[in-house]
């Protein structure tokens, strides 16, 4: 025998707690080696909220003046108020291109591979959410670090009291990203989830512009604002930032976040799921 | 090697009782019925579309069970699915490593994948890369390696957890003769000396030993099973046994 026997069997009394979180550090590992490897993207995550406070903050700074209100306690400069709105534009591209990575997994196969974990299979993933999660912080503070440079008001304590915030708001757009690559069935469909998802949800929030400012253009676009939980997100990011903490927000991104993870375990669930429904393998189909 | 104490007792490797499965109106296996002994090399054999692609995705649980039973080591997958999954390695027929990481930082995922911290992983898969002939390649990105040589990394990285059933889906697919006969002697290497057992998918008839178990799968269903050189009608090979089972009307066998 050539291959050297540990003193104990590795896959026995490892299916705890323990092994659990040595898988989860795993997952959250290659999340992160696969992120820093892809220069682009960590490039392109970083410049396209930058682009926008650049220059379209820059251009609209005088067209759209931004009055008081919570959290802010004095007239803030568009630029100002824009910030953690695009912060969490970062998340929201990321947690859509976890689940983007999720169908690519899928179909090259490493699916299979996590699935295989004798783990449960809703705490693999929870696992990959989170991992998705930890690449999205890490996203917004790159972003977050350049735009201290805009006399954002923002101290210390802020960008601290942001990282629960940030993490919430991760965990539901990773959760909303993680349900849509179970419906997506292959790559090229992707585009019309940036037109479906990702837009609306950006474009109809409060991360461009303060809702009353919509109000006063349209009752029902300020209803479906408040009915989207991107905005309530972004508030929560916003607020945190400032120090402060937003309730409705909150509850809004929790129970966000648990609605969709638990559609998206039950369609990854091998019995129930649509994964289950799809037809099969490649391999044998006739 | 480590005899796994317990309720596990002497149930075999693998037991898979009437296991059916339907991709809507289709059934893709029908009464499926296998069972691989301790120890044993047993052959999946079938053309193209037969149902072992369907028959692993059931074992490895990537499908629901929806009819007859699994066992893996007599942990029924129904029940104990995480012991059985912790018994079990596989192979699967599409490449799975990610390219982009080094075939260390693969083999390591793998390892944390099945609660196995860094340190004795570390150990553990230096020595299965000696063991597969690739310990000088552990820094290297994936994507520079060929074919035969990921196969082969990704037969140690199967073996991490120190599985004692091995499933290979047509792990030669795609390789030239020198590295399939590699990939062959290194698994045949493993049931000898470690006493591991493996289910082999294929439809390569070089690659199976006249003692081996083996069942031919058609269209579903076993329609053949005993020793691979014992199956046939007397003096016809297995080969020639296998042509005329899987023979259709207006349609070469694969």
């Amino acid at each position: 025998m050539t291959t050297p026997a540990p003193a104990r069997v590795p896959h026995l009394g490892r299916l705890d707690a323990v092994g659990y979180l040595i898988c989860l550090g795993g997952i959250v590992r290659r999340e992160l080696l696969r992120f820093f490897n892809q220069k682009e993207r960590f490039l392109s995550a970083l410049v396209r909220p930058l682009v926008w406070l650049f220059i379209f903050a820059a251009g609209f700074r005088n067209t759209l003046g931004v009055s008081i209100e919570p959290p802010y306690q004095t007239y803030v400069l568009y630029e100002v108020y824009v910030v953690p709105g695009l912060a969490v534009m970062i998340q929201l591209f990321n947690g859509m291109q976890s689940s983007l990575s999720m169908v690519y997994d899928r179909e090259v196969g490493s699916m299979k591979v996590l699935l295989t974990s004798p783990y449960p299979r809703w705490l693999l993933l929870l696992a990959k959410l989170v991992a998705g999660v930890s690449v999205s912080i890490v996203q917004a503070y790159a972003f977050l670090a350049v735009a201290w440079f805009w006399e954002t008001d923002i101290t210390p304590a802020g960008y601290l009291a942001a990282l629960p915030a940030f993490l919430a708001t991760g965990l539901m757009l990773g959760a909303i990203g993680l349900f849509l690559s179970s419906l997506v069935r292959q790559l090229e469909n992707f585009a019309s989830v940036m037109n479906f998802v990702i837009f609306p949800m950006f474009f109809a929030s409060s991360a461009l512009y303060p809702l009353w400012r919509i109000r006063e253009a349209s009752e029902t676009l300020y209803w479906i604002c408040e009915a989207n939980p991107f905005t309530h997100a972004v508030q929560l990011v916003r607020f945190a930032l400032y120090g402060q903490f937003e309730p409705l927000a909150f509850a809004v991104v929790t129970g966000t976040t648990l609605a969709f993870f638990a559609m998206a375990v039950i369609a990854y669930d091998p019995g129930r799921g649509l994964m289950a429904r799809r037809g099969g393998p490649a391999g044998d189909t006739p | 090697m480590s005899v796994v104490p317990g309720r596990e007792g002497a149930a075999p490797a693998l037991e898979v009782a009437g296991v059916g499965h339907r991709f809507g109106a289709r059934a893709a296996l029908s009464d499926v019925s296998i069972t691989v002994e301790r120890g044993r090399f047993m052959a999946l054999l079938g053309p193209n579309g037969a149902g072992k692609t369907t028959l692993f995705s059931v074992i490895t649980r990537l499908y629901n069970n929806q009819e007859g039973r699994v066992a893996i080591f007599g942990h029924g997958l129904d029940r104990e699915p995480s012991r059985a999954l912790a018994r079990l390695g596989v192979v699967f027929q599409a490449r799975t490593l990610d390219t982009d990481l080094t075939v260390e930082q693969n083999l390591l995922y793998h390892a944390s994948l099945h609660g196995i911290a860094r340190g004795p992983a570390k150990a553990r898969i230096a020595a299965l890369l000696d063991r597969v002939g690739l310990a000088e390649r552990r820094g290297d990105k994936v994507r520079t390696l060929s074919g035969g040589q990921s196969r082969r990394i990704e037969i140690a990285r199967s073996l991490v957890h120190e599985p004692r059933l091995l499933l290979l889906d047509e792990p030669t697919v795609g390789l030239d003769l020198e590295s399939r006969a590699g990939i062959v002697r290194i698994v045949r290497d493993l049931v000898r000396d470690e006493g591991l057992s493996v289910l082999w998918a294929t439809h390569i008839f070089e690659e199976i030993e006249p003692g081996d178990d083996a069942v031919i799968l058609h269209k579903g269903r076993i329609v053949a099973r005993g020793r691979a050189g014992e199956i046939g009608a007397p003096g016809e090979g297995l080969e020639t046994a296998f042509r005329r089972l899987v023979a259709e009307p207006g349609r070469q066998a694969a």
